[in-house]
């Protein structure tokens, strides 16, 4: 079984986002970044499976030396060896083009992405590198059985879940319940140190989309209170003032 | 300029984003003269099949397969690239529902078209192709311009409206030709949750957090979303203590909702939290603890005991539904 593990480098869901350079560029100013929560299922997904079958799983970024952190954590977490390519990920399809680049003549079982990254929120890379490599692929999945060539897996779709059959090779993005993230132990620390990284150059592409700027929205009127006594009259305003009932 | 726009079917029928969708594509058209055209994958009866042109679609190309009656992301993808280039269409038009979030990467990757997601504007071609949609879970707007010479826009559901522009019914049934060996992945088991409105459809939502203190006292969300026909939602750390199902979490790292009114019971509002829910529009919080963050972002707060309040408020919403 070969896994490969696509993980992103994003912003600590507790910060506090701000742009500059007139709303073009988030500030990364103080900002920690962590390994994006739904890569880390992937991850720890990807470590069951091989813990059960036998395999690798290897991970890949698309970023430059700063993210060099969060492969070191997965790798710590228990990442057999990881794989960066050299630039900055402008956006999904350009993140995906380098992937597929690196991937297809890797004949990896199984890729997993996450569901969407929580900083951009597009939820674009899985579907992309699957079009890219000529695979098929399940979005969204909240579980993964291997048998033989053929994955069970589970997906949410709207107001449900479904069950599917996909035969391997694969492309799916986790979505939460996949599994419970792993956090390193010393000994995985230790070993990561000394875990192959390879550094890849990318290849050239044409870019598809350009970021214009970026808008905080507008911010809240003050609150309207409404005593515990009154409680009863919120259903009231909903629907005289709010007009929202 | 012909905008091609992906109507998906559950069970031979369309929801509300497949009209609004249409309305979307209907109104690009409407800016730049160009015409509409709905592909719909599956089989979906005539009649039905016309409920598309009401919102402006000029032609619909109907794809019948016993195989695509349920969303499958690589044949729906081979499907709607077919009728794409056979339309010459510059813009393809999908929701994005947990299917068009499968759909719209592989529709993309294949037209060799620039993607955006989560889209919350109409396009402005001012200078470019510029749409706007969230990011950071919601916390900002980003605007981004597609570049490429076909343009594949998915659109967040229920965020614009379904617009009546009726238009004269042209159906046209197209081949699939897909093959057996096209269907890699087979749809097994479809579990739907009946009954109960999708969080992610729905105009109220009704949310409870660990202030309600336990499983057993979530009648109090439950009684409100039932009398108002709401949704009902929980946060993070509430699904994590497993005292309700993660598909309630509503957040960052949860699922994202836009209601008409979101009602917080018993949540702080964590930056997390809020990210997930401030695009609500009208957001009430009640809590016990004056200094709970929520109370910034809400349009209504009742300082109090939700135990106390709650009651009263459950109450009114029944003597405001039999009223």
């Amino acid at each position: 079984m070969k896994i490969l593990v696509c993980v992103s480098n994003v912003p600590d869901t507790t910060t506090k986002v701000i742009f500059t350079e007139n709303n073009t560029q988030f500030n990364t100013a103080g900002v920690q970044f962590i390994i994006n929560p739904y890569d880390e299922l992937s991850l720890t997904r990807g470590l069951e499976l091989t813990e059960k079958l036998g395999g690798t799983v290897t991970v890949i970024t698309v970023g430059l030396a700063d993210t060099e952190a969060s492969i070191r954590k997965a790798l710590a977490i228990g990442a057999t060896d990881a794989v960066r390519i050299n630039a900055t990920p402008t956006d999904a399809y350009f993140v995906a083009e380098q992937i597929a680049a690196y991937a297809k003549d890797q004949n990896f079982d199984l890729i997993f992405t996450g569901r969407e990254s929580i900083d951009y929120n597009g939820g674009q890379v899985c579907g992309l590198l699957a079009e890219m490599l000529g695979l098929p692929s399940v979005n969204v999945i909240t579980s993964i059985e291997i048998d033989g060539t053929i994955a069970n897996v589970e997906r949410d779709i709207d107001g449900g879940r479904e069950k599917l059959t996909a035969s391997l090779p694969l492309v799916v993005s986790a979505q939460k319940e996949l599994t419970e993230p792993r956090i390193p132990n010393m000994r995985g620390i230790m070993a990561a140190r000394t875990k192959p990284l390879t550094v890849v150059e990318p290849i050239a592409t044409e870019a598809t989309s350009a970021s214009v700027g970026f808008e905080l929205p507008a911010s809240k009127g003050s609150v309207k209170l409404i005593s515990v006594e009154d409680a009863g009259t919120l259903i009231g305003i909903l629907h005289n003032e709010a007009k929202i009932i | 300029m012909n905008i091609l726009v992906f109507a998906e079917q559950i069970d031979g029928s369309f929801k509300k984003s497949a009209f609004e969708a249409v309305s979307y594509a209907s109104q690009i058209a409407q800016a730049h003269n160009g015409n509409v055209t709905a592909v719909v994958p599956g089989n979906v009866a005539d009649d039905k099949l016309a409920e598309l042109a009401l919102y402006g679609a000029n032609k619909i190309v109907s794809v019948k397969h016993d195989n695509l009656n349920r969303f499958n992301a690589e044949t729906y993808t081979k499907v709607i690239c077919n009728v794409a280039s056979a339309e010459g269409s510059s813009i393809v038009v999908i929701s994005n529902t947990y299917s068009g979030k499968s759909l719209a990467p592989r529709v993309a990757a294949r037209l060799k078209a620039g993607i955006a997601s989560g889209v919350i504007s109409m396009p402005n071609t001012n200078s470019g192709f510029v749409v706007r949609r969230n990011v950071f879970s919601g916390k900002a707007f980003a605007d981004v311009n597609l570049t490429t010479p076909i343009k594949v826009l998915a659109i967040t559901p229920n965020t614009f409206n379904t617009l009546e522009n009726a238009q004269a019914v042209n159906i046209v049934n197209a081949e699939s030709g897909l093959t057996d060996a096209d269907f890699t992945t087979k749809s097994v088991e479809i579990n739907r949750v009946t009954g109960k409105i999708p969080l992610t459809e729905a105009e109220i939502v009704i949310s409870g957090g660990r202030g309600l203190k336990g499983p057993e006292n979530w009648h109090l969300v439950e009684d409100l979303a039932n009398a108002l026909g709401a949704a009902t939602a929980c946060s993070k750390p509430v699904s994590d203590m497993h005292w309700r199902p993660h598909s309630e979490h509503v957040g960052q790292t949860g699922i994202t909702i836009k209601p008409n009114l979101y009602i917080a019971i018993g949540i702080s509002g964590a930056i997390q939290h809020l990210a997930g829910v401030s695009s609500s529009k009208v957001i009430v919080a009640i809590n016990k603890d004056p200094e709970a963050p929520f109370f910034k972002a809400a349009d209504y707060g009742i300082v109090g005991d939700a135990f106390e309040i709650m009651p009263k408020i459950i109450e009114a919403a029944k003597a405001f539904k039999v009223g």
